[in-house]
């Protein structure tokens, strides 16, 4: 089934998401799609698949008009969507997630689990997929959900995949996986759509690219002959360095020293066994391990999120093991959470006002029980213009920015102010080159100012890229340590000590 | 992680789990109440509490229950000790619930054989006043767990209760008891589609708008039944369902005058509670509405519409309210009488978190709640120690303990009280 989108024009009050774009999209084609953080890239897929409407345009399906009034619409013409954001009932198991809206039922209306199942268990072995039909979506890591999200848009026997930053969550053998899954589907004739702002990865698996700038295609990309910087180019309108300035290694005082330390999650279980380590001024402590090894539990114990169980935790020589967040923030903590849905904004709240969650209560925002809006605007619009914050103005609010944007938000909130030490869970996380290059430059610009920093990531890239040493965490213990001052980082063996594998 | 895992710490490294500390908090209240019932229910009671099981003309009779009423609060009081205790030593295990739950029924029963020492009390009577004062709170519960599970939530409840109430009467005194029930639950979903169209297409506050019914119908019952009825009594007379004994079950002991010599609205009550389970669990169209109210988007994203689950689901909650209105009046005392309904609704609501927004759980919530209230009735009239004032206390005094002591543990469906905005 091949699709064009002829023209079309989408509107969010004063923001152009999408400016007369054209587009093809071919059966047995993965078509790689590339832009920046808001350029446009979900609110088109979205119109795809019948959930926005265009205000100009239409679409064709094999060369036919079609109108969707609905994302029923788009799944009934064979388009299914993998969001960005997962669509998944957490509560639901794999199969009744997977059938919701198309349900077999039998006498009375009753749902039939038991053919769901077995329809499950097709789809699966026809794509490699291995999904238990039975497991509950919240138990299930992100890689596998992703794959339940796939099984969705297969059991509509969708013939047009969109796929909008699948890889983002994705551990690097998860991605190994899902490309396999994705070129059994090309090879089995589906139209692809793939978003996603890893280069390496858009030109690995990619047929044919298409950039997006401003709301409108600007390039057209082969992925056989073009290199990531000329891509990177093309997405962001100038040369981007991939490499990180930092200045000479200078550190200083210890900050932040932690003790044996011990932390329980939600189930009681040992998240993390034992922790010891310390952060100097001036340095960046970078932890790798795949996700869910303990790393969460870690920072939000560090931050005051979560209760330490056992051990201490201490921050410029004072037992902060347990202060209140409010107190380590006045100290000089500051925290830019792996989850900036759950834990780093709120979505109903204006830019303006997240710019100072932290800090509404100090004095230059408030007098007494008063805040001071016209000071708050001033600042928050001065913060936005710093970190190149895209949007129209800072009373839009914070859910309508695009992913990258949400980002910058939060780290702009995070970084101005007086720090001593910055901890940054999945800093660039969805974020497009031109941003992760911009909050690289901060980070180390608050080492080099004699912060301490400690970066959580599970991109190898990005911990050998920016720390000065780097502790690696495996089932909740540090297992391995690696000093980036003395000589270049080894790869391979950072890598084997986040599979647990121990020299 | 394991077990294993956490053993081999430094022996000085104390770990403070979330279960050990819960453990000891029930461990404490234990304690307490062992305390309570052997120094009050225990050292009070003199003589045998007497225990009536069946009436003298039933067909099968089976001899009263007699209990030396101080041995048994003190054996009650070593037992909860024990319980209590054990909840210290080994805390954390998944008996604590269990342990909790059995305690606070013998601290009940303990009451129980104090409050007849030295008296008669029929049981099998309390039992049977249980069920039927269950039938409203259950039926409200009902009502919240249909609305709640596609993510609207239903304050009206009270005032949809009320307005089947009167309804009831009303069309019950002018056209006969069928016509009553069947206005009330029209009423009654009339009500319910107004509450969806408030929270859903003009999205006002929820909690807002089913206040804002309420108020209503308080306020139009109150004064047409103090203006009209008491001038026209004939439109406040209606006829009561009575009791329908089904035939062979309602001649068991104890179990058949309880559960099948019932009336209309506990029969009714049973069956709806099992048709809901039925509807959300089991079909299609409660898969459908559960999606709307754990994650809306996703259930768009999917072509349903999410707006008109919530109408639909809403009115029918309002349906059962307006038929658990009428048991008020066509139910009892085929009379309406102004705010006779006397804030059930709200407990209804609680039966509702209590049972999980499970229907089942609902009405095991309702029955605790109607054992409190029917208790208390008949507690009065043995005459006991304790004021009828405080005992009149005892159903509300349930609801704060349950809702305090075990919400924490239940969880809301996810998008519940949010409004669903289109993009
Ligand atoms: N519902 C909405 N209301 C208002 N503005 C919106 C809405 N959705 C998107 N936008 C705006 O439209 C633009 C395009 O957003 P879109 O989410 O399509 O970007 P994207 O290319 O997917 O970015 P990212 O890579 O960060 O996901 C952004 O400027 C965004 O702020
Ligand atoms: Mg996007």
């Amino acid at each position: 089934m091949d699709v064009e989108l002829r023209g079309i024009t989408k509107r969010f009050g004063p923001v152009t998401a999408n400016d007369n774009v054209n587009l093809t999209i071919r059966a047995g084609e993965v078509l790689g799609l590339l832009g920046e953080n808001g350029a446009g890239k979900s609110t088109m897929m979205n119109i795809l698949s019948g959930l926005y409407s265009p205000d100009e345009g239409e679409i064709l399906i094999d060369g036919k008009r079609v109108d969707f009034e609905g994302p029923g619409d788009g799944i009934a013409a064979g388009i299914g969507m993998v969001h960005q954001h997962f669509m998944l009932v957490p509560v639901f198991t794999v199969a009744e997630n997977v059938i919701l809206g198309v349900e077999p039922t039998g006498m009375f209306d009753y749902l039939d689990l038991a053919t769901a199942r077995k329809q499950v268990r097709d789809i699966n072995e026809k794509y490699g997929l291995q999904v238990n039909p039975d497991a509950l979506i919240e138990d299930l890591p992100v890689g596998i959900q992703q794959r339940v999200e796939i099984l969705k848009v297969l059991f509509r026997s969708a013939e047009v995949l969109i796929l909008d930053e699948p890889t983002a969550v994705l551990t690097p053998q998860e991605v190994e996986d899902f490309f396999g899954i994705v070129k059994s589907l090309r090879d089995a004739g589906k139209a692809i759509v793939f978003i996603t702002h890893k280069l390496h990865e858009i030109l690995e698996i990619s047929d044919r690219i298409n950039v997006l700038r401003g709301g409108r295609i600007t390039g057209e990309g082969d992925p056989k002959s073009m290199t990531e910087n000329q891509l990177a180019e093309m997405m962001v309108g100038r040369p981007v360095s991939f490499d990180v300035d930092k200045g000479p290694f200078k550190p200083g005082e210890t900050l932040l020293d932690v003790k044996n330390l011990m932390v329980l999650n939600e189930n009681d279980e040992t998240a993390v066994e034992n922790v010891s380590f310390h952060v100097r001024s001036g340095e960046v402590v970078g932890i790798a391990g795949v996700q869910g090894n303990g790393q969460s539990e870690l920072i939000e114990a560090l931050t005051g999120l979560a209760h330490a169980a056992g051990g201490k935790i201490d921050f410029l020589g004072r037992d902060i093991t347990n202060v209140s967040v409010r107190e380590r923030h006045r100290m000089g903590m500051a925290h830019v959470p792996e989850d900036r849905h759950k834990s780093g904004m709120i979505s109903n709240f204006t830019i303006y006002e997240n710019m100072v969650l932290n800090t509404y209560y100090e004095d230059r925002f408030s007098s007494g029980p008063a805040i001071k809006w016209p000071d708050v605007l001033k600042t928050a619009a001065q913060y936005a213009v710093d970190f190149d914050v895209r949007t129209p103005s800072v009373y839009l609010k914070a859910g309508n920015l695009s992913g990258g944007n949400q980002q910058k938000m939060v780290v702009a909130r995070e970084l101005e102010r007086e720090t001593k030490l910055v901890i940054a869970s999945q800093p660039t996380r969805g974020l497009d080159v031109g941003s992760i290059e911009y909050i690289h430059s901060r980070l180390m610009g608050a080492r080099d100012e004699g912060d301490g920093v400690i970066i959580v990531s599970s991109e190898l890239d990005e911990i050998m890229a920016l720390s000065d040493r780097v502790l690696v965490m495996y089932d909740g213990k540090i297992v391995a340590e690696f000093d980036a001052t003395a000589g270049p980082l080894d790869k391979n063996a950072i890598g084997l000590a986040m599979a647990g594998v121990t020299a | 992680m394991t077990a294993a895992s956490t053993t081999d710490l430094a022996p000085d490294a104390k770990i403070d789990t979330h279960k050990a500390r819960q453990a000891r908090i029930y461990g404490i209240v234990l304690i307490g109440l062992a305390v309570l019932v052997a120094a009050v229910f225990g050292y009070g009671s003199e003589g045998n509490a007497t225990f009536g099981l069946s009436r003298p003309r039933d067909p099968w009779v089976i001899p009263n229950l007699v209990v030396p009423a101080a041995s048994f609060n003190y054996i009650a009081a070593a037992v909860l000790a024990f319980l209590g205790v054990r909840q210290f030593m080994r805390g954390g295990s998944r008996w604590s619930t269990v342990s909790i739950a059995v305690g606070f029924a013998l601290a009940t029963a303990a009451f129980l054989v104090w409050a007849t020492a030295g008296k008669s009390f029929s049981l099998t009577g309390m039992l049977s006043a249980t069920v039927v004062a269950a039938v409203p709170i259950a039926l409200g519960g009902l009502a919240g767990v249909l609305s709640e599970r596609v993510a609207v939530v239903n304050i009206a409840i009270e005032g949809m209760l009320l307005a089947g109430a009167f309804t009831g009467a009303l069309m019950g005194s002018l056209l006969g008891g069928w016509a009553g029930v069947l206005f009330a639950v029209l009423v009654g979903g009339l009500f319910g589609f107004i509450l969806a169209a408030l929270v859903v297409t003009y999205r006002m506050d929820q909690i807002i708008a089913g206040v804002v019914i309420t108020l209503f119908v308080t306020g139009v019952t109150s004064y047409v039944s103090s203006q009209v009825f008491s001038e026209y009594r004939f439109l406040n007379n209606a006829p009561v369902f009575r009791a329908w004994k089904i035939p062979f079950l309602g001649d068991i002991p104890v179990i058949g005058p309880v559960l099948f010599n019932q009336n209309l609205f506990v029969y009714g009550a049973l069956i709806l509670v099992s048709v809901a389970t039925y509807y959300l669990f089991h079909t299609r169209y409660g898969l459908r509405a559960r999606s709307v109210g754990e994650h809306p988007r996703a259930a768009d994203t999917l072509g349903i519409n999410v707006y008109r689950t919530r109408y639909i689901n809403v009115t029918l909650a309002g349906m059962v309210a307006g038929f658990g209105g009428a048991w008020f009046t066509l139910g009892s005392v085929g009379r309406f009488d102004e705010n006779m309904t006397g804030g059930l609704g709200y407990i209804g609501l609680a039966a509702m978190i209590f049972g999980r927004w499970h229907p089942f759980g609902a009405l095991m919530a309702a029955l605790i709640f109607g054992f409190a209230d029917s208790l208390q009735q008949k507690l009065a009239i043995v005459r006991t120690p304790i004021p009828s004032e405080f005992l009149a206390m005892a159903p509300y005094l349930a609801t704060i303990v349950v809702v305090a002591g075990f919400v924490g543990r239940s969880r809301p469906p996810a998008a519940d009280g949010k409004p669903y905005v289109k993009e």
